[in-house]
């Protein structure tokens, strides 16, 4: 698949004056508003606690928000947290198969998605292991597969790869990029990795903390398929320095 | 996507080479045996050794327990037959034990108010003396199966509720967000998150509750002293009686009883979970 299965129609996530207070009286967000499309990846950098998270869960509606609103298609949402929620019960054809499962797409049909996905994400072979066997880096793979069978307009990635080691999560970085080329989904993604942020986005956005507000925004000029030694590049390094220096401006 | 640079934990232990097959065995059987011996060995030392020629009637020597209490005939029919008794009785009370306890568990799962509402009367019925509701089951059921069946219902339904319940309530928060965020309604996330994370609880409460099911059966069969004779009756028959050899058999049979229902769901937990449930969380 090529680049131009990328094509933007903007609007497919729209947060418009977005605010979260706790009961607690916890201000998280504050007047949060932006807009990502197909084929555009969108990454929020910010420090712990900033509720990166929780604006997630806001547009997936898992939170309802205490201001404003999310326009969003939650029909076929992918959406991947910290942990990889695998079902232990269940090996990875089955964790895999869960969501279809949910959707009542029928058996021979889910079987193929999966198979498709799990091809996809690299774990062929693995197809009947349970996670407990699995390393940390593969059940990440494992969900990203599981919600790939959706076939999803638009991903949530909520701090995916913080868990992993350094090599792994370089890895899985790659991937992610190639799976938003082959897959042209609308991406958000929350890390605090600014290299990470960079490496895969089209788009970086700064966070502040208490309250969450977006104090930058970044624009990333590479083309796709991004190569590894990308991470070596002088632009590439002087981008995550504009970053970490807005970022730096607003850690408490 | 191809690049697989981690390797799962399991296949790590097939290059370093497990201990054959009968090496593991032994391991496992080979100190309990070692410690049988001992126990055989004290026994008969207490029996010789300690107790004067008079007084041995107090502890027989193993030897002839087993021939009086398990190789004669007669004993061991009668042996038998208590046996087949309380196990019947052992066994319908677990199985009610189980519909009713997983009953309630489900249904204190589905609703805070119906836990707070039900709980402290299932802490209510385990703390009751069990002792002290024999005498009221007795005048309301008499003797018959029906009482004994109650009698093992009441000891064993504790175990089973908290466990199913606790398992129930075991999938972690993210699991059950996965369930909401794709629209599953109670009956699918009741079957296909919280059955399946309660499974290595349920076990758990299902192994404790069969050994006091057995408890159960015993005891009311002791204290009712009535009806259909079971290992209870011939503990206080023989006791009644001195016959030291054949009292021996039967407590020894009791326990046997007790071991292998402990064994068995034991090998059924294995068999069902074993495969993906991690030993050190959950049920053990």
């Amino acid at each position: 698949m090529a680049t131009d299965s990328i094509e933007t129609d903007r609007g497919s996530l729209a947060f418009e004056a977005i605010g979260m207070t706790f009961p607690d009286g916890t201000e998280a967000l504050r007047e949060i508003s932006f807009s990502l499309g197909r084929g555009e990846f969108v990454t929020v950098v910010g420090p712990s606690g900033c509720g990166k998270s929780t604006l997630l869960r806001i547009a997936s509606g898992l939170l309802e928000p205490t201001a404003g609103s999310v326009d969003i298609d939650r029909e076929r949402l992918g959406y991947v947290f910290q942990d990889a929620t695998l079902l232990p019960w269940r090996t990875v054809q089955g964790n895999v198969e869960l969501f279809a499962e949910l959707h009542g797409i029928p058996p021979n049909e889910r079987r193929l998605l999966a198979r498709e996905t799990i091809d996809l994400v690299g774990l062929q072979g693995f197809e009947g292991h349970y996670p407990k066997s699995l390393s940390g880096g593969m059940r990440m793979r494992c969900s990203l597969a599981r919600s790939l069978t959706l076939k999803p307009p638009v991903f949530l990635f909520d701090e995916p790869f913080g868990a992993v080691d350094e090599i792994t999560r370089e890895h899985l970085n790659e991937e992610t990029q190639q799976l938003f080329q082959q897959e042209g989904f609308a991406g958000l993604f929350i890390t605090h990795s600014i290299s990470e942020a960079v490496f895969m986005s089209t788009r970086v956005l700064v966070m502040s903390a208490r309250p969450g507000l977006i104090v930058a925004e970044f624009e990333v000029p590479f083309d796709y398929p991004r190569p590894p030694e990308l991470r070596f590049d002088p632009t590439f390094a002087e981008l995550c320095g504009q970053v970490s220096h807005e970022l730096r401006g607003y850690h408490s | 996507m191809n690049d697989l640079n981690e390797h799962p934990s399991a296949g790590a232990s097939h290059r370093t080479g497990e201990p054959s097959r009968l090496r593991r065995a032994l391991g496992i059987t080979l100190p309990p045996v070692v410690v049988l011996g001992g126990l055989v060995a004290g026994w008969y030392y207490v029996t010789y050794g300690v107790l004067t020629e008079t007084r041995r009637f107090l502890l027989r020597p193993v030897h002839k327990v087993i021939e009086v209490g398990f190789l004669d005939g007669g004993n061991r029919s009668d042996a038998l037959e208590a046996l087949w008794s309380s196990t019947r009785v052992a066994f319908i009370g677990l199985v009610i034990a189980i519909c009713i306890g997983f009953s309630l568990a489900i249904l204190m799962s589905q609703a805070k108010f119906f836990e707070r509402a039900i709980f402290p009367y299932v802490v209510v019925i385990q703390a009751m003396p069990i002792l002290a509701i024999v005498p009221l089951i007795v005048f309301w059921f008499g003797t018959g199966q029906k009482a004994r069946v109650i009698v093992c219902v009441i000891i064993s339904l504790f175990p089973l509720v908290a466990n199913t319940l606790h398992g129930l309530q075991s999938a972690e928060q993210g699991m059950h967000d996965l369930f909401t965020l794709h629209h599953a309604n109670r009956s699918v996330r009741l079957r296909k998150l919280m059955f399946p994370a309660a499974l290595p609880f349920v076990f758990t409460g299902l192994r404790i509750s069969a050994g006091l099911s057995v408890i159960g059966a015993i005891v009311g069969d002791f204290f009712f002293a009535r009806g259909d004779i079971g290992i209870g009756q011939l503990l206080r028959r023989h006791a009644n009686q001195l016959n030291g050899e054949e009292l021996l058999a039967a407590v020894i049979l009791s326990s046997g009883l007790g071991v292998t229902v402990f064994l068995l769901f034991g090998v059924i937990r294995d068999r069902a979970v074993g495969r993906w449930h991690e030993a050190t969380s959950g049920g053990s």
